[in-house]
């Protein structure tokens, strides 16, 4: 694939962009040297911040202006220099020489424009070709990339098409005019697993068919093992390291990138032994259903959320629930938390059928079901600071202001932060701090249960491991029941004593997280592992246990 | 996962060393925003106009003098005052049908406009805060008060203006009023929106699963939110109020006639408006330097508290 003979398709030498005002660093990145050879995938992969997308967009000439400024390095596309192109000049680069894909397919695209007519205008910009011509030539881009039907996709909306329907169209939009250079930033990120891997797989084919350089942005190693050809390491704004795949993966050179690596969560679940205690939590044939009639609306689109969900967990339990987005695993939680109030069925907490209790009976209860919420940035009042936040809840159920600063003194030693930060707002921690502050708050209530609902999905890789490490840690020490929703089978492989697998509101199968890792049994868990991304890669038994992480 | 149940999690990582870009408060900003500035100087100046009109010049805005009807500005006239001594008026900005100074009228009417402006923004958003949050918080309340806010504002505005003054006794309680109640629609769906926005916010339902009760849940974690829209919808609220007494005043169903406002002095030079514009020119100046300076206030507070709302407005 790598012939050393060609011309690098895009070179960028020793790059550096400043940032206007200076933030927390000067400059956006730093020194960045990089190459793509024609038909080749470079993945430039590191956590959120690390410059990752600022290089790309500086490839483009797509910076913010005046915040972001190139200052000083050139960037060769076919060895033509680009840093010194007007906008002008750059229209003409873009779409027909270098392309871009972006992470957000819902969107990247305009939702008011048929999905054809968005690709042809890339034509009617770029090229003299009559409308005749311009639809034959989208017909042919949409059908490479396989889309189902480009005769009847070709005059839909965006918002008939699925996600992953939808970064198919990008992609088409893209390389309709066959450019020498892909830039896909994060392209996958926004979609299912299952989605994910037949993207992966297209934009593989895409670059052998066109021998197109594919500059590739993600923080997932998992992908990167999967379609890297080589590997750029970034991190604040400098490269770290680069090189081959086998080289990056099987023995990097830098403790930083080993320390990332060995953060990735292995997809082969440590043996834990089978949870013996009392059952804290029992669904019975939950039922959540969506757009039944009321008094002002009739019956639209009856949705079933979820159907006859039915599980235990115990004391000291780790249950996991994965699915896809849609799946119905977030609703489940939301209805065992009652911030949903479910159709049927039963939810037995500490043997109390909790779930059709009034409001006002179940206020007692509320206390035993906490729950840590996906988005670290929203899930703290932002005009309260993290005091009051701990100790709202203890306080409304009769503590003293004393009593529950005490208690919140003592559990911010427990999750790994300073009592000090207590009279500190929100926006003055890092998204990992804060989910550990959220977890302070829910283990304030002193709950039999505590519900992660995508807890780590928003986090960095070494930050992740971190507040797994914590959650694991909190559950064995208040011996609680946890139910812990993700879409991400490592995470799931790693913390879970058993899992659940949802598909469309139902439970297709339960079981040891061993088992149903080593011997799947339903056909939509096989699909769903198998479309998990870079399936050999870390598969060492304790990969990602967290010890090896240094706080950052 | 290898913790030991005594957590003591990766040591300690070093809190809040984030560095924070001193966060200027968003008050701060909108006092250096230019249609603040300029806005709440002209809103200061009109008030100080109606506050100090005693001393001013003025004479009794309401008293006619029949000997000085309709004279030019600059005008002047003889009469006798209350113990037959005669004394000398000057109608600075001439004077109406009845011989009343318009000079002085307009400087008294300044106090009623902006009163009435004031009073009813007070009024109407506080009454749309209540019902809005309310509203937007409880489901099964949410589709009655709605419907009901649809049919309020189906009426028009003036319409039902006319209505409510004809029902009580026209004076000023009888005009804030029927002002007040066709903004109170437009309040509730504002706050509702944002409250059923802020409510699937994660903090608040983390609020909801620590057992916050209802009200302590709508105060602490919700009230916030809606500040600042309500604030800059009051200035709005407050603009067209201005303008829509004026109006009551002038089609003479609002305050009753003798009392100085700027709908009243409009409307007696209405009938001589050809021979005599000054009678409708004055009023009408200040009426629209306080309505403009209102909604310059009332964007740059938009524009500094609540930048999505610019956007989207």
């Amino acid at each position: 694939m790598t012939a050393l003979d060609k011309k690098p398709v895009l070179e960028v030498t020793n790059l550096t962009v400043a940032i206007a005002g200076g933030g927390d660093r000067a400059n956006a990145i730093e020194g960045v040297t990089l190459s793509v050879m024609p038909g080749e995938i470079v993945c430039v992969v590191g956590e959120s911040g690390s410059g990752k997308s600022v290089t790309s967009q500086a490839v483009m000439a797509l910076l913010p202006k005046g915040q972001l400024s190139i200052v000083s390095g050139s960037i060769k596309l076919e060895g033509d220099e680009l840093t010194t192109k007007s906008q002008a000049q750059m229209r003409a680069v873009r779409g027909m020489r270098a392309a871009m894909v972006f992470q957000e397919p819902m969107t990247a695209l305009n939702p008011v424009e048929r999905c054809g007519d968005q690709i042809e205008e890339v034509l009617e910009i770029h090229t003299d070709l009559d409308a005749k011509g311009r639809r034959a030539r989208v017909l042919d881009v949409m059908r490479s990339v396989h889309l189902p039907d480009p005769e009847q996709m070709i005059d839909a909306y965006p918002h008939q098409l699925s996600g992953g329907q939808r970064q198919r169209v990008m992609i088409a939009m893209a390389l309709v005019l066959d450019p020498a250079l892909l830039i896909a930033d994060e392209p996958t990120t926004a979609l299912d697993v299952t989605t994910q891997a037949q993207i992966l797989k297209l934009v593989r084919e895409m670059q052998v068919r066109r021998n197109t350089g594919v500059l590739f942005i993600t923080h997932d190693f998992g992908v990167v093992s999967e379609i890297a050809d080589r590997v750029v390491v970034m991190q604040k704004g400098r490269i770290v390291e680069q090189g081959t795949k086998a080289e990056i993966l099987g023995a990097p050179r830098e403790a930083y990138t080993r320390m990332l690596i060995g953060a990735v969560p292995s997809l082969v679940p440590p043996d834990r032994a089978p949870v013996a205690g009392a059952v804290t939590l029992e669904t019975v044939k939950l039922n959540k259903t969506y757009g039944a009639r009321t008094l002002f609306k009739p019956a639209g689109r009856v949705v079933k959320a979820a159907s006859d969900v039915s599980f235990q967990i115990r004391r000291g339990e780790t249950l996991g629930i994965v699915g896809e987005s849609g799946s119905g695993k977030s609703t489940v939680a939301r209805c065992i938390a009652r911030l949903v109030d479910p159709t049927s069925g039963r939810i037995d907490l500490d043997g109390v059928d909790i779930a059709r209790m009034s409001e006002r009976k179940l206020r007692p209860f509320r206390k035993n079901v906490q729950i840590v919420f996906q988005d670290p940035y929203r899930s703290l009042n932002p005009r309260r600071n993290v005091g009051q936040s701990i100790i709202e809840g203890p306080m409304n159920f009769g503590l003293s202001l004393d009593e529950a600063m005490t208690r919140a003194r003592d559990l911010m030693g427990l999750v790994g932060l300073s009592p000090d930060a207590l009279d500190r707002f929100p926006h003055q921690f890092s998204g990992g701090q804060r989910q550990r502050i959220a977890i302070a708050r829910a283990l304030a209530m002193e709950p039999v249960l505590l519900i992660g609902d995508e807890p780590v999905s928003a986090l960095d890789v070494s930050v992740q491991a971190q507040v797994l490490q914590l959650l694991d840690a909190v559950r064995k020490k208040f011996d609680l029941a946890v139910l812990f929703i993700t879409h991400d089978l490592r995470v799931a492989a790693q913390i879970c004593d058993r899992i659940a697998v949802m598909q469309r509101g139902v439970v297709v199968e339960t079981g040891r997280t061993v088992d149903v890792f080593a011997n799947p049994q339903h056909e939509y868990t096989r699909a769903l592992f198998s479309a998990a991304p870079g399936q050999g890669f870390g598969n060492r038994i304790g990969a990602g246990e967290v010890q090896k992480v240094p706080a950052l | 996962m290898s913790a030991e149940p005594n957590v003591t999690v990766a040591a300690a990582p070093p809190v809040a060393a984030l560095p924070t870009r001193r966060q200027q408060s968003s008050m701060a900003r909108a006092f250096r925003n230019p249609g603040v500035i300029l806005g709440g100087v002209v809103i200061l100046i009109m008030i100080a106009l109606g506050a100090a009109a005693p001393f001013l010049g003025t004479i009794n805005p309401i008293e006619p003098h029949t000997s000085g009807r309709n004279r030019p500005p600059g005008g002047e006239v003889t009469v006798r005052d209350d113990d037959g001594k005669p004394m000398k008026i000057v109608y600075r900005l001439g004077s109406d049908n009845l011989g009343r100074d318009v000079y002085s009228r307009v400087l008294y009417g300044a106090r009623i406009s902006i009163f009435v402006g004031i009073t009813v923004a007070v009024v109407s958003v506080f009454a749309g805060l209540i019902i809005g949050l309310f509203s937007g918080y409880i489901r099964w309340l949410d589709p009655i008060v709605m419907r009901l806010m649809d049919g309020l504002m189906a009426i028009p505005a003036i319409l039902l203006a006319i209505a409510l003054v004809s029902l009580f006794r026209a004076g000023i309680g009888a005009v804030i009023l029927a002002i007040t109640i066709p903004e109170i629609p437009r309040v509730v769906r504002l706050v509702r929106s944002v409250v059923l926005s802020v409510r699937e916010e994660p903090y608040v339902e983390a609020a909801i699963t620590t057992g916050t009760p209802m009200l302590k849940l709508l105060w602490r974690h919700i009230l916030p939110n809606t500040v600042a829209p309500m604030i800059v919808q009051g200035t709005f609220i407050c603009a067209s109020a201005i303008l829509v007494e004026a109006i009551l005043s002038f089609l003479g169903i609002g305050i009753p006639p003798e009392t100085p406002t700027w709908g009243n002095v409009m409307a007696a030079g209405k009938d001589v408006f050809y021979l005599f514009p000054h009678n409708i020119f004055y009023p009408a100046i200040m009426l629209a330097v306080t309505v403009l300076a209102v909604n310059m206030l009332g964007d740059g507070l938009r524009d500094t508290l609540d930048p999505k709302l610019a956007k989207r407005v």
